[in-house]
This record gives structure tokens, C-alpha cells and sequence, in this order.
């Protein structure tokens, strides 16, 4: 039980490792050994990380399951949970068996395929529980590679080029977080993130270069985090490499990319931008909540006139994400619990619908919204399931894509009425896009000879939404299940970014209310 | 009791549209038809015993976020109740009625199950709508709002190989969704200020009042926060309720099922919005100008819906602009305070305006889904309880009976209560007023041109199809008898608990009148005579007008229509609404987003990016193309190499520190 984290992290790796050493060859069996390796691999991690869930005391607002090791030359191994990341934990474990079964069509390098899952989950998981600095970085950083590698071998036809572009927009990113972070171990004398939680960086004005700099150094370093994480999240306007890498990738590297990877981005926002920059975020708030509804309307009006199935749901991940910035950036209770909510119904719902565009793209081969049309007639149970998760993409009450849209859109209210008026108009455009999607693929009649023969739902894809479709609807009808478990934390990450922003309007007053 | 009515169509849809592959068709379509009428029954119950006291039953948590809290619940108060039984009734007999109306449909081909479907989207509407009327906070509420609006894009678009009944689907939810920018906006500016969206807050009259006293930044302007507040969520009513400027999705919902339009697109959905309004009246007693406004809005879509009323050829696209108008009506009643009438109306209308549309549906499965009413006439003798429906339901909405007494079919009683009151209520109910006599002679006029053109005169169209004309099976004869009841008796029997001098004792607390300003009913009752006949009169001449019309010189529409060719096209295409917003809203938006693409996306982010990546640093370009090339396990090599080398850098540098 003591280990129980590090289980859950490594465990798809030692799984990865087992694949390299003992599977050998490149026929069916081997392929089909290497998938039902992998599948037990992530169901045993799920299964593991279970535990962690049930034993989680949502009211200890510490991190939890800690463990602390020395690894190389004076760098620390630590990891733990709280309320703000068990649930992305639990998010990766849950969705990676999915992931996995969304593979079982592949035929090419399938072993090496399966390691890159593998590895990728161990990564996911450590940036999650990481709690130190420099574990954090090197992890978050070499993520990069099996995704980089994901989309560029097994990707479609422009997979080098989108490949590249993924990589060079989040790795220019993570060079300015990368110097803030020098920095911070150098001021604060530890590496250690609950120690630098409580650290007070900074935060007086000064002059760079004739420019007055509200909120001093702690702007400097929010600024350099922000510069990592609004590549990852994407934010606008550095979103451009989304549609593209997710229109290159496989399903599986889609699912993983929309679902999980696009999480970490807020869920740095969370553990280090709002607690260890309060002043910087309050002097930037404003600012970002209208990136954050520009991202919206913006993205929500390019996916209207998509005609690649895939970047259409790209997009409309982008303007997803742009509730969870504003939700993080209201800097309230409904606000942070809206954006943790958002990010993780998003996790759902984008996983089913790139498994959805999946679905059909093994059956047809392309993702031209043009090429169908009438599905509904040869497939009523996937009609029934695209229906479902269309309306939780739109954010209808009673999924769970509703709960994180409502909060957000309640916090932002109450930091800048103008965000909150513009923001709002994305669940009209959303509305359009999805449903004008939808009625091109579904509805019709089937007429296009190509579609006359096509197949429903079999049993693995049937078994592989199953589980998505019980969360989102779940989720939209008990939200208490997740709001309790993280109310705590948020309340006290809250609590703590209001006293840190006291505690300097105290001293320095001329400190600029965000409005 | 009220857990197991609500909770049962949604028993019904799940079972009905899940299960039929295991219980067969018709046992599914029992099941659904079965558990609404047991809804009905109990709503009926609970109608009749409810003792006049609030009652809240709270089933579980919902959304809860700080000192944001929202339970499902249900509210029972006498508000609920009318609508429980208006809901249910309707839909239990819209069931048993769509076993008649969908039992061949052509829309379909052979060995296509389309029926369990059809009968779990409308046991689920049912539920929405029922947690709507039920809830007891803005966010179930909304709940319900965009759960009817989800059964209503399902039903619209329920014969999906029409191109017309998909786009008339999206059609639907995206307008409403419009309305519900502003309901949402509402909810969380409500929120703002009073740190609740509970009614036992919210409809706190007290706190209404320190809302009117407050100002909220709202965008740029300092305003007064209650007034913004309730134009906000009227924006949502007149969403869902096809108010002027938001009404362009209804006449196409008629794409839908005709059993569809009479349950949702006239008795219920359409609604929700004058129960909301309703629902919100201690907002709205110490509002000053969105009752007014409600008034205007209300007033011009009666008026406006009536002249396009006047010359559709689509049965069923008259009856739709017949309810746009008489939800006019209602909204008019709930702006100048006279709550009770306007949910007096809503209850007769949803009794009368079922019956047209099922009568209609009798018509058009009489005629083998012919709906131009220029294919019909001298239908009377071949569908005489058809027929006898209509002249009942036409009866009904005109508003026939005597005048100066309370006794004359449902809408005489009902419409008369709202002619009154809003001319009692003075100022902008004179517009008020104007308006809906002016549209009560339009309302006579088109529905009897409906009667006529339909069951009178010689037949026209296709002959083979009036030689095949018959009339329908009982399931759909049935509903059309419990409905004429409703539609010749509620009017009569309720008067007094709805608009008469006792009417706050029948609705409680469940609405609201402030006495310092509100006194439009006791007023309405002693307007001028004048005043109490003028909707009779209003009647009587469209009344004569559509026979010298359609009866005794039925060449006149013709002549009519040649001589004043731009006010009839003007008409025909309903004041060119869908045209403006197709130039105003629907091209600019794509023309955006493919600017946005293009130009934003392509030219300035990526070109931009891509020019800096290419032109400062050189560097790069080398990798580009070295990827291109095709080494990327070298590519990835590199990147390892990196971290490596970072991680090692950081092991030296902490060693020094």
C-alpha cells in the first residue's frame, strides 16, 4: 500500500519492457499477443489505481499516498496526490484500456505500437503525481516523444509534418518554463512543489527594458509557465497544431492526445501557476479570460465550417478548453471546480467522439464529412451513440458536458460580464457545428453507393463506448460524485491564492483588481 | 405519488425504445402508452387533492460548488399542477392516438422499425418536460428546457431521410439555444446577486424587491439589475415560445409527426415559456420595463402571426402560426400582471389546440399525408367525427359564446379574460389590447378558411385520394372526444378559479400580485361593455368575412391576393424572416469561420509561426527537413538525448547549490 502510486505509474512500463524483451515477430499471433499484453497491462493499472480512489480522503486538503526517494546526483523522486490531481490519475487509468482496445485494428509495428501506449501512461501518470520540480519537467518533457513518435509513424499521410509541428510548438514552450524553473530553484532553495506552494515569489513591480511590470518577478514566472501550458492546452491563438496532429494521428493516438494530454496544460495551471504565482495570475486574470472567449467563438466558428470530420471535433476540443482557462482564471470556487469538471468530462466526451470518427474511418478510410451521410439507416446503434455524445458535446443538462460549461460560465460571470456574454454565445455555435455535423453524417437518406454495404457497431467498438457513455451520463446527473472530491482542494487552493494576493495588496496596494 | 408520475415516462422511453428488441413492438408501445396514462391518472390525483401549500420533495444532489447548490427536486404548488395535468392528459392521449396516426406510415419501408422510437421520444419528452414544470431551481429548470428542446429536435427530425425534416430540426435547437444564451445569462447574473438560483429565494418577493434597487455592471452599463434579470430569461421564453424574432423554427417543426406538433409545437413546449414568465411573477411584479416589454412582444406576435396565418396553404402550417399568435396572447396576460389568465389560456389552449392538430392529423391520414388544404374541400361527409372535432376545436379558438355571460366554448372565457385585462391594465396594454382584437378577427378568419377549405365546397386535388378518404380509427377518434370536452367545458368550469375575484386563493403563493401596483384583474372585471364584446365582434366579422370568402364568392381570395400581390407576398413568406436571417446571421457566420480558417488559422498564426521558425532560426529548417526525409527514431534519439542532458545539467548545477 505504501507503493501504491508508484505501482500504478510504472506498471505499464514494466509491461512496455516485458514486450521488448520477450515478444518477438511480427505475425498475427504475435500482434494479437502484444495487444492482449497491453490490454491486462492497463486493466491491472486501472484495477491498482482503484485503492488509491477509495482511499482518498477528500477532506485532507495535503497530498496524499506520498513517496520520497533520492534518484540521481542530489534530484529527488517524489509523488503523491490531492483532490486536484487523483481524478486526472484516475482519468488516464480509466481511459487507457480503451485506448488500447481502439488499437486492435492496426496491423503495422504493432508491438512497438503498444510500448509507445505503455510508456506514454507512465508518463501521463507521473506529470500527475509528480511533486517535484525537476520530475515534473523531465517527465512532461518526454512525453513529447511517444506521442511525437505515435502520430509520426502511424499517423496518416502528413504525419511528419503535423509530427513536427507538435513537437516544435510545445517544446518552445516548455524552454521559458524551463528557465522560470531555474530561477525558482535557485530563489526558493527547493525543487520540492509543496514547499514551493508555500513560497512567496516576488511580486514587486519593476522596470524591464522601459516596461513596468505589474506583480514583478511572479509575472516573469507566470508568464514563462503560461508560455508551457497555453501551448499544451491550447489555448489561442498557439492552437494551430491541434488539428493537425489530431487529423494525422491514429484514433488511438487521437483519443489519448484529446482526452488526456490536452489536461495537462490545466492541470499545471492548477498545481503551479495559481498557487505559486497568485499575483502574476491576478495581474494577467483579465487578460486570459478574454483568450479564453475569443477561443471559444473563434474556434467554435472554424469547426462550423470544417470539412474534415476529425478537425471539427479538434476544434471544437480547442473551444472546450477555452472554459477551462476561463474557469481557472475567474478565480473563483465555481470557476475552479467548473474547470477540473470541464476538463474531465472533455475526457470523455472528445475520447468518444475521435473513437466515434474512428469507427467509420476503419470502415471507409476517409474522414470527409462529404463522403456520408444517412448513416443512421445501416447503423442505428451508432446513430443512437453519435447522438449521444453530440448532445454532451453541446453541453446538454444531464451530461456531464454541461456541469463544467454552466460552472465556468457562472464563475467568469462574476469576474467580467462581458467574458461571460461572449462566452455564452459558444452554446449556440456549438450547437451549430455539432449538429450540422451531425445531420451531414447521420441523417439523409443513404444514397452514396460507397455506404451501402456498411456495417454497425461491432461488439469491441459497442464495449469500448459502454464505458464513456456511463460516465458522461453519470457524471451530468451526480456531479457530487467529483465536486466533493475535489471542493476541498480547490477551496483551499482558493483560500491560499486569496491570502497570497492579501497578503501583497497589504504591502503594495497599487496591485490592480482583475475586472 | 408525484415521484412515480414523474418518473415514469421515463421508464416508458427507456424500456419502450431500448427494449423493444426484446419485448417486440407492440408490447414496448404498451408499456409506454400504459405507464403515461398512469402519469395522467395520478396527476389528476394530485390536482385534485393538492391543498394548496407548497410542497417540496427533494430526491437528490445535483450541482453543488460553493455556495452554488441545486438539488433535483420536485415543486408541487397549484402552478404545477395545472401544468401536470395539461402535460400528461395530452400526452397520454397523443400516445393512444399515435397508434392510429403512425401505424402505416409511408415515410417508411418495409420491416423498418420506426414505431417503438417514435413512442420513447415521446415518453422522454414527456419526462423533460414534466422535471420542467416540477423543478424547484432555474438550473432543473433549464434541465427540463433543454431536455423538451432534445425530444423536440428528435421528433422534427424524426423522418430522417427528409432532407427538409433534418434541417428543420437543427433549426429548432439552434433558435432555442438562442433563447437559452439568454435564460443561461439570467441564471448567472441572478446568481451573481443573490447567491441563489433557488426559488425559495429567488421567488421571494422580498428579495425582488432589493433587486429592484440594485445595479449591476452588466457589460458596459450600469443597469438596474432586475430589469436585467427578467429580460434575460424572457429572452429564454420567447425562445422556447416562438415569440417575434424568435419564432422562425416553428412553422417548420411542423416536419415533424402531426401526433408531435399537437404535444409539443401547441399544448406543452411551446409552453414553457409563459410558465416560466409565470413562474417568475415576483420577479416581474416589481419589474417595471420587461412587463412592458413582454406586452409588446406579445402583442406583435399575436398580430404578426395572424396575418401569416391568413394566407398558408399547409394545414398544418396554420394551426402552427394560430399557436405562435395565441402564445401572443398569453405573454400579453403575464405582462400586464394578469398571471392567472394567462395560465388560463395556456390550460384551454392546450385542450383546443391539441384537438385542431389531431384533428388535422385525422385530415392528412384521411388524405394519405396530402397537407395543402388547395387538395382538399367537401371532406365533411366522407370524416364526419373528423369534422365534427374541428368545427368544435374552431369553435373553441375563436372564442364563441355569449357575450356579457361566462358561459360559451373554452376560448370565449379564456381569450375574453386576457382582451380584458390587458385593456384594464392601461398604458401599453392598449397596444395590447388593439392588437389582440385586431388578431382575434385574423384567428376567426383563418380558422374557419381552414374549415371551409377543407370540409366544404366541391373536391379539389387528386380524386383518387378523396375517393379513398376515410375516416380514422377509434385510438385517434378517442382522443379527439376527451379533448372536445376539455375544449367546450374548461373554459366554463374554471373561470372563477383562473380569473375570477378568488383567483389568489386558487393559485397561493404559487403566483405573485403586488397589490400596490397590481390590481388588472379586479379592474377587468368591471371594464366598459364595450370592451367585454369587442372580441365577440372581432369574432363575428372574420367569421363573415372568411364566408363571403370561402363560401359565397369564392373567387374573391384570388382577386384579392392579384390586386395586393406585394402585401399577400408579403404574408406568404412570413414578413421574409427566414430570408433576413439568412442574410444577417447564417451567411456572415460561415463567411466568418472561413475567414477565421483561412486567413486566421492559415495565413496569420501559421504564417506567422512558420515564418519566424524558418527565418530566425536556420537551424530548424535543416531538422524540417531531415524529418522529411524520414528519420525519426533518429529525430526522437535527439529529443532523448536532450532530456538527458538537461536532467544531467540540473544534476550538476543542484550539486553546486
Amino acid at each position: 500500500m505504501d507503493n501504491v502510486l508508484s505501482l500504478v505509474i510504472f506498471l505499464p512500463s514494466l509491461a512496455a519492457l516485458i514486450l521488448m524483451v520477450v515478444l518477438r515477430g511480427e505475425d498475427a499471433a504475435a500482434q494479437r499477443n502484444a495487444k492482449v499484453l497491453a490490454l491486462v497491462a492497463t486493466l491491472a493499472t486501472f484495477l491498482i489505481s482503484m485503492p488509491v480512489l477509495i482511499n482518498f480522503d477528500p477532506l485532507d486538503t495535503s497530498f496524499q499516498f506520498v513517496e520520497e526517494y533520492d534518484w540521481i546526483a542530489g534530484l529527488k523522486y517524489k509523488v503523491g496526490v490531492d483532490g486536484i490531481s487523483i481524478l486526472f490519475v484516475m482519468l488516464t487509468t480509466f481511459l487507457m484500456p480503451i485506448v488500447i482496445g481502439a488499437c486492435w485494428s492496426v496491423t503495422h509495428r504493432v508491438k512497438e505500437y503498444m510500448i509507445m501506449f505503455l510508456v506514454l501512461e507512465t508518463l501521463m501518470l507521473g506529470v500527475f503525481c509528480a511533486l517535484d520540480l525537476i520530475l515534473f519537467y523531465v517527465i512532461f518533457e518526454a512525453g513529447l516523444i511517444p506521442m511525437f513518435l505515435i502520430v509520426g509513424i502511424w499517423g496518416g499521410k502528413d504525419r511528419v509534418y503535423a509530427a513536427f509541428k507538435f513537437f516544435l510548438y510545445t517544446l518552445l514552450g516548455s524552454v521559458l518554463m524551463l528557465v522560470a524553473m531555474i530561477y525558482m530553484w535557485f530563489d526558493a532553495g527547493t525543487t520540492d512543489i509543496a514547499a514551493l506552494m508555500q513560497h512567496q515569489f516576488a511580486s514587486k513591480d519593476m522596470v524591464i527594458l522601459g516596461v513596468s511590470v505589474v506583480g514583478g518577478i511572479q509575472t516573469l514566472l507566470f508568464l514563462a509557465f503560461f508560455a508551457s501550458f497555453a501551448v499544451k492546452m491550447p489555448m489561442w491563438p498557439v492552437h494551430t497544431w491541434l488539428p493537425d496532429a489530431h487529423v494525422q494521428a491514429p484514433t488511438a493516438g487521437s483519443v489519448v492526445l484529446a482526452a488526456i494530454l490536452l489536461k495537462m496544460g490545466g492541470y499545471g495551471f492548477l498545481r503551479f501557476s495559481l498557487p505559486m504565482f497568485p499575483v502574476g495570475a491576478e495581474v494577467m486574470a483579465n487578460f486570459l479570460l478574454w483568450l479564453s472567449a475569443i477561443a471559444i467563438v473563434y474556434t467554435s466558428l472554424v469547426a462550423l465550417v470544417q470539412e474534415d470530420m476529425k478537425k471539427l471535433i479538434a476544434y471544437s476540443s480547442v473551444a472546450h478548453m477555452g472554459f477551462v482557462t476561463m474557469g481557472i482564471f475567474a478565480l473563483n470556487q465555481q470557476g475552479l471546480d467548473g474547470a477540473i469538471y470541464q476538463m474531465l468530462s472533455h475526457g470523455f466526451i472528445s475520447a468518444a467522439l475521435f473513437l466515434a470518427v474512428g469507427v467509420i474511418y476503419d470502415r471507409m478510410h476517409t474522414r470527409e464529412i462529404d463522403a456520408y451521410g444517412g448513416l443512421v439507416i445501416r447503423m442505428p446503434v451508432y446513430a443512437a451513440v453519435f447522438m449521444l455524445f453530440t448532445m454532451a458535446n453541446v453541453g446538454l443538462p444531464g451530461t456531464s458536458g454541461f456541469v463544467g460549461e454552466f460552472l465556468t460560465l457562472t464563475a467568469v460571470f462574476q469576474a467580467n460580464t462581458w467574458v461571460a456574454f461572449v462566452a455564452t454565445t459558444g452554446v449556440i455555435f456549438s450547437a451549430g457545428y455539432a449538429l450540422w455535423l451531425y445531420r451531414r453524417v447521420i441523417f439523409g437518406d443513404l444514397i452514396k453507393g460507397s455506404l451501402k454495404g456498411i456495417l454497425d457497431m461491432d461488439t469491441r467498438e459497442k464495449m469500448l463506448m459502454a464505458p464513456l457513455i456511463v460516465m458522461t451520463i453519470l457524471l451530468g446527473v451526480y456531479p457530487a460524485l467529483i465536486l466533493d472530491l475535489i471542493g476541498p482542494s480547490t477551496s483551499a487552493l482558493l483560500e491560499n491564492v486569496n491570502t497570497a494576493q492579501g497578503l501583497v495588496s497589504d504591502t503594495a496596494p497599487q496591485a490592480p483588481a482583475a475586472h | 405519488m408525484e415521484t412515480i408520475l414523474l418518473f415514469a415516462p421515463l421508464l416508458g422511453a427507456f424500456l419502450c425504445g431500448f427494449g423493444h428488441p426484446l419485448f417486440g413492438e407492440k408490447v414496448s408501445m404498451i408499456i409506454a402508452t400504459g405507464l403515461l396514462f398512469l402519469s395522467a391518472a395520478l396527476s389528476w390525483v394530485v390536482f385534485f387533492s393538492f391543498h394548496g401549500e407548497t410542497e417540496v420533495i427533494t430526491l437528490f444532489r445535483w450541482v453543488e460548488s460553493g455556495t452554488l447548490s441545486a438539488d433535483w427536486a420536485i415543486r408541487l404548488d397549484r402552478l404545477t399542477a395545472i401544468m401536470l395535468i395539461v402535460v400528461t392528459s395530452v400526452s397520454s392521449l397523443v400516445h393512444l392516438y399515435s397508434w392510429g396516426y403512425m401505424s402505416h406510415d409511408p415515410q417508411w419501408k418495409d420491416g423498418e422499425s420506426y414505431k417503438p422510437r417514435f413512442f420513447a421520444y415521446l415518453s422522454f419528452f414527456t419526462f423533460a418536460m414534466l422535471m420542467l414544470v416540477t423543478a424547484d431551481n432555474l438550473l432543473q429548470m433549464f434541465f427540463g428546457w433543454e431536455g423538451v428542446g432534445v425530444a423536440s429536435y428528435l421528433l422534427i427530425g424524426f423522418y430522417y431521410r427528409k432532407p427538409s425534416a433534418g434541417a428543420a430540426a437543427m433549426k429548432a435547437f439552434i433558435v432555442n439555444r438562442v433563447g437559452d444564451f439568454g435564460f443561461a445569462l439570467g441564471i448567472f447574473a441572478l446568481f451573481y446577486l443573490t447567491d441563489s438560483i433557488n426559488f425559495s429565494e429567488v421567488l421571494d418577493p422580498h428579495n425582488a424587491k432589493e433587486l429592484s434597487k440594485t445595479t449591476l455592471h452588466f457589460l458596459s452599463w450600469e443597469l438596474n439589475a432586475l430589469e436585467v434579470i427578467t429580460m434575460l430569461l424572457f429572452i429564454g421564453a420567447m425562445g422556447k415560445s416562438a415569440q417575434l424574432g424568435l419564432h422562425t423554427w416553428l412553422p417548420d417543426a411542423m416536419e415533424g409527426p402531426t401526433p408531435v406538433s399537437a404535444l409539443i409545437h401547441a399544448a406543452t413546449m411551446v409552453t414553457a415559456g409563459v410558465f416560466m414568465v409565470c413562474r417568475l411573477s415576483p420577479l416581474l411584479e416589481y419589474a417595471v420595463f420587461t412587463p412592458s416589454f413582454i406586452v409588446i412582444i406579445g402583442a406583435t406576435t399575436a398580430f404578426f402571426a395572424a396575418t401569416v396565418g391568413l394566407v398558408q396553404n399547409d394545414i398544418k402550417r396554420v394551426i402552427a402560426y394560430s399557436t405562435c399568435s395565441q402564445l401572443g396572447y398569453m405573454f400579453v396576460a403575464a405582462g400586464v400582471g394578469a398571471y392567472g389568465a394567462a395560465m388560463f389560456h395556456l390550460f384551454t389552449h392546450a385542450f383546443f389546440k391539441a384537438m385542431l392538430f389531431l384533428g388535422a392529423g385525422s385530415v392528412i391520414h384521411a388524405m394519405h399525408h396530402e397537407q395543402d388544404m388547395r387538395n382538399y374541400g367537401g371532406l365533411r361527409k366522407k370524416i364526419p367525427m373528423t369534422f365534427a372535432a374541428m368545427m368544435i376545436g374552431t369553435l373553441a379558438i375563436t372564442g364563441v359564446g355569449i357575450p356579457l355571460t361566462h358561459v360559451g366554448f373554452a376560448g370565449f372565457l379564456s381569450k375574453d379574460a386576457i382582451i380584458e385585462s390587458s385593456y384594464a391594465a392601461g398604458g401599453v396594454g392598449l397596444y395590447g389590447f388593439v392588437m389582440l382584437v385586431v388578431a382575434a378577427a385574423m384567428t376567426s378568419f383563418y380558422s374557419w378558411r381552414l374549415i371551409f377549405m377543407t370540409f366544404y365546397g366541391a373536391p379539389r386535388g387528386d380524386a383518387n385520394t378523396h375517393d379513398h378518404a376515410h375516416e380514422s380509427p377509434m385510438v385517434m377518434l378517442i382522443p379527439l372526444g376527451v379533448l372536445a370536452l376539455g375544449a367546450i367545458f374548461a373554459g366554463m368550469f374554471w373561470y372563477e378559479d383562473f380569473f375570477g375575484h378568488h383567483w389568489e386563493e386558487f393559485f397561493g403563493t404559487s403566483l405573485y400580485a403586488n397589490h400596490d401596483t397590481n390590481h388588472v384583474v379586479h379592474d377587468a372585471h368591471s371594464v366598459a361593455n364595450w370592451v367585454k364584446v369587442s372580441p365577440f365582434v372581432a369574432m363575428a366579422f372574420g367569421l363573415i368575412m372568411a364566408l363571403w370568402f370561402y363560401i359565397w364568392s369564392p373567387e374573391n381570395p384570388d382577386n384579392l391576393a392579384k390586386s395586393h400581390s406585394g402585401l399577400y407576398a408579403f404574408f406568404l413568406n412570413k414578413w421574409y424572416f427566414d430570408e433576413l436571417y439568412g442574410i444577417l446571421f447564417v451567411r456572415p457566420t460561415k463567411w466568418l469561420g472561413h475567414i477565421l480558417w483561412k486567413k486566421g488559422d492559415g495565413a496569420v498564426i501559421d504564417g506567422g509561426i512558420n515564418g519566424l521558425a524558418m527565418g530566425v532560426i536556420p537551424f530548424l529548417t535543416r531538422k524540417y527537413q531531415a524529418i522529411q526525409s524520414g528519420y525519426l527514431f533518429h529525430y526522437a534519439f535527439v529529443m532523448v538525448i536532450g532530456v538527458v542532458v538537461i536532467v544531467t545539467w540540473f544534476a550538476l548545477g543542484g550539486g553546486a547549490h
